[in-house]
C-alpha cells in the first residue's frame, strides 16, 4: 500500500483539539442567524420536535459515518474525499464519488470568506463608532452599499466602511493558518477561538436577557415576549377573510396584543384571531423540510470536511465520543445560545413586525445592527457580536480549505507550500468573482444554491449509502466502535441503513420540488425557481458564469483524480498504518 | 411567553446544554486526553 509521507506527519495533537476544530467547522452564521428565524417561523414547539428527530435520524448517523469513514481511510494513507471513497469501496471508479467532496468546500469557501469579511467589517465599524442607524431603512442602505448590492464592482474599495480591506485580511489569515498545518494552524486556532466564541456569546446573552422592555412607549416589545415569539408552541395569528380562504395578516405575541387583536376582530367581521396548535404545524411538509435542512446544514454533514478532518486521527482515537461532542457543541451554540440571543434582542426593540419572516442576511446585517445602535453601549456589544460571528465564520472557512489542500497534496504529490499556493490561486480567483459580481448578490446566491445546497444533498446521500450499504453497516459500526469509550447504540444500525437514506431522499425530493420546480404546498400554481430561470428561462450571464465555475472546477478535480497515482491501485488492509 | 413556551425552551436548551456538558466531562475525564496524542509538529508539513 502506498503511504503518503507528508500525510503521516499530519495529525491532530489532542482529542479536545479535534473536537474544537470539528465543532468550529459546524458552528457558523447559521447557528446565530438562520436557526432562530426558522424556529420562530414554524412555531418553536413543532419545529423543535422535527428538529431533534432530524438530528437523530440524519444528523448523528451521517456524522458518525463520516468520522468513521475518514478515520478508516486516513489510517490507510488517504485524507481527501476521492481517496476516502477509493479506499472504502472495491469499485474501480469509486474515487470519482469523492470529487464533489472537494468541489463543495472549495466553492463554498469562495463566497463564505466574503460573508466572513462582512462580519469583521461590521465589528470594526461598530468599534470605530461609525454606525449610527435610526431606522431599518438606513441599516439596509448601509448594508447594500457595504456589500455592493446596487452594481457589480461597487463593493471594491479600501475605506473603513468598505468590504475590501476586510476581505483581504480574512483571506490571508485563512491561508496563513492553513499553511501552518492541521495541528499548528487549524487546531491551535480553534482551541483559542472556540472558548472566546463561547465567552462572547455568554456576555451577549446576559446583555440580551437583561434588556427588559427598552422602549417604555411599547411595553409589549420586551425580551419575555421575544422569547415567546421564538419558543411558544402555539402561534396566534390575525387572519383576514379573502374569499375561499383566510389569509394571514400578522402574528401577535403577548397577552395585551392578543387581547387588542381579539377586540379588533370583534369589531371587524372580515378578521379573526386563530391559534395554530403544534399538531397543525407538524402536518406542514415545509416545517419538516426546514427542520431537517437546518440540522443538515448546521452540522456541516455532507460537506466533505469531516471526512478529511477525521482522516488525521489515529486508529485508537475515539470517533463516537468525538463526533457526539462536536455535534453537542454545535447544538449548544445553536439552540442554547443562538436561540436565546438573536430574536429576543430584535423583538425587544422592533417587535414582531421587525423580525418576523426575515432572511438570514436581513436579520444579521439589517435588524441586529439597528438593534445594537438603539442599545446603550451598543457600539461595544455590536462589535462583540459581529466579532463573534467572524470567529464562528473563520473556524468554518478554515475547515473548507483543508479538503482541497489534502486533495492537492495527495493527487499531485506536492508539499504544503505548493498546495497552499495552488489552492490560494483557485480560491482567490473564485472569491474575486463573487466579490466583483455583487449586484443583488447574484454570484454568491447562485453558488450557494447549486454548490452549497444541491451538491451537499447529493454527497450526504452518497456517504450514507456507501456507509450503510456498500461498506456495510455492521462492519461500519464495528469500525466506529474501535477505541470508543462507548459503542454506537445498536438502534443506529437500522437507522443508518434504512431510516436515514429514506428520510434524506424524501427531504431531498421535497427540496427539489419546492426550490427547483417551485411547487407550493399551501396551494397555488407551481413556478420554476429563480435559480433555474437564471439558467434556462431568462439566462443570466453571472449565474451561468457561477455554474460554469463549479463545473470547470469539478472537471479539473476529476481530471486530477483520473491521473493521480495515489488513486491508481486499491489499498490493502494489511498495509494499513 | 406561555407555559408551553417555557417548557419547549427549557427542554430544548436544557437537553443540548446537558449533552454538551456531559460530553465535555467525558472527554476531559479521560486520562488519555491529558496526554497529547501526538504532540505539536514543530515543522510546517512540507518540510520532509
Amino acid at each position: 500500500m502506498r503511504v503518503v509521507k507528508h500525510a503521516q506527519r499530519e495529525r491532530w495533537s489532542s482529542r479536545m483539539g479535534v473536537i474544537m476544530a470539528v465543532a468550529g467547522s459546524a458552528v457558523g452564521l447559521g447557528n446565530f442567524l438562520r436557526f432562530p428565524g426558522q424556529a420562530a417561523n414554524y412555531g418553536g414547539g413543532a419545529f423543535m420536535l422535527a428538529y431533534f428527530l432530524s438530528l437523530l435520524i440524519i444528523g448523528l448517523p451521517i456524522c458518525w459515518a463520516e468520522w468513521t469513514m475518514g478515520r478508516y481511510a486516513g489510517h490507510r494513507g488517504f485524507n481527501s474525499s476521492p481517496g476516502v471513497f477509493h479506499c472504502l469501496l472495491k469499485w474501480r471508479y469509486s474515487k470519482y464519488l469523492g470529487v464533489i467532496g472537494v468541489v463543495i468546500p472549495v466553492i463554498i469557501y469562495m463566497y463564505y470568506v466574503v460573508i466572513e469579511a462582512w462580519c469583521l467589517g461590521y465589528a470594526a465599524n461598530f468599534l470605530a463608532g461609525a454606525l449610527h442607524f435610526h431606522t431599518a431603512g438606513s441599516a439596509g442602505e448601509f448594508f447594500g452599499r457595504f456589500i455592493g448590492a446596487s452594481a457589480d464592482g461597487s463593493a471594491a474599495g479600501f475605506g473603513l466602511s468598505q468590504a475590501g480591506p476586510y476581505l483581504l485580511l480574512v483571506f490571508l489569515l485563512n491561508f496563513v493558518l492553513i499553511y501552518r498545518g492541521v495541528a499548528n494552524g487549524i487546531e491551535l486556532f480553534c482551541t483559542w477561538a472556540m472558548p472566546v466564541l463561547l465567552v462572547l456569546s455568554l456576555v451577549i446573552l446576559v446583555r440580551v436577557l437583561t434588556l427588559g422592555a427598552p422602549d417604555p412607549a411599547a411595553p409589549e416589545n420586551n425580551v419575555l415576549n421575544g422569547l415567546g415569539f421564538m419558543w411558544n408552541p402555539e402561534k396566534v395569528l390575525v387572519e383576514k377573510n379573502a374569499g375561499p380562504h383566510w389569509e394571514k395578516v400578522r402574528e401577535v405575541v403577548g397577552a395585551a396584543l392578543i387581547e387588542a387583536a381579539k377586540a379588533e376582530a370583534a369589531a371587524d367581521s372580515t378578521l379573526r384571531v386563530r391559534t395554530v396548535g403544534i399538531w397543525e404545524q407538524l402536518q406542514k411538509p415545509q416545517l419538516w423540510l426546514a427542520a431537517a435542512g437546518q440540522i443538515f446544514f448546521s452540522l456541516s454533514v455532507g460537506f466533505g470536511v469531516v471526512l478529511t478532518y477525521a482522516s488525521y486521527l489515529s486508529e485508537k482515537d475515539d470517533v463516537v465520543l468525538s463526533g457526539l461532542s462536536a455535534t453537542s457543541a454545535n447544538e449548544f451554540f445553536e439552540v442554547g445560545l443562538g436561540g436565546l440571543i438573536t430574536l429576543p434582542a430584535g423583538f425587544a426593540f422592533l417587535g414582531v413586525a421587525g423580525v418576523a419572516g426575515m432572511s438570514t442576511f436581513a436579520l444579521g446585517f439589517n435588524v441586529l445592527p439597528l438593534v445594537f445602535c438603539k442599545m446603550p453601549m451598543g457600539w461595544l456589544f455590536g462589535a462583540a457580536f459581529f466579532f463573534l460571528l467572524f470567529l464562528a465564520a473563520i473556524t468554518s472557512s478554515l475547515s473548507m480549505l483543508q479538503p482541497g489542500i489534502a486533495f492537492l497534496e495527495e493527487a499531485l504529490k506536492i508539499g504544503r507550500k505548493q498546495s497552499v499556493t495552488v489552492l490560494g490561486l483557485i480560491t482567490g480567483a473564485g472569491t474575486a468573482f463573487v466579490f466583483y459580481f455583487s449586484k443583488d448578490l447574484k454570484a454568491l446566491d447562485t453558488l450557494d444554491f447549486w454548490a452549497g445546497t444541491f451538491l451537499i444533498f447529493i454527497l450526504a446521500t452518497v456517504q450514507v449509502l456507501v456507509f450503510g450499504w456498500a461498506f456495510g453497516v455492521r462492519r461500519g459500526l464495528r469500525e466506529a466502535d474501535k477505541g470508543a469509550a462507548f459503542p454506537v447504540p445498536p438502534i443506529f444500525g437500522p437507522v443508518i441503513k434504512y431510516a436515514c437514506p429514506a428520510f434524506l431522499l424524501a427531504i431531498f425530493g421535497m427540496w427539489v420540488l419546492v426550490n427547483v420546480f417551485g411547487f407550493r404546498f399551501g396551494g397555488g400554481p407551481a413556478e420554476l425557481s429563480g435559480y433555474v430561470k437564471d439558467l434556462f428561462v431568462e439566462p443570466n450571464p453571472v449565474a451561468w458564469m457561477a455554474v460554469g465555475m463549479v463545473l470547470a472546477f469539478g472537471g479539473f478535480v476529476s481530471l486530477l483524480v483520473a491521473r493521480a497515482e495515489a488513486f491508481s491501485s486499491k489499498p490493502s488492509n494489511k498495509g494499513a498504518r | 411567553m406561555t407555559i408551553g413556551g417555557w417548557i419547549v425552551m427549557g427542554l430544548s436548551v436544557g437537553s443540548v446544554t446537558a449533552l454538551f456538558i456531559w460530553c465535555l466531562w467525558r472527554v476531559l475525564s479521560d486520562p488519555q486526553e491529558t496526554e497529547h496524542m501526538h504532540g505539536f509538529d514543530k515543522h510546517t508539513p512540507d518540510e520532509e
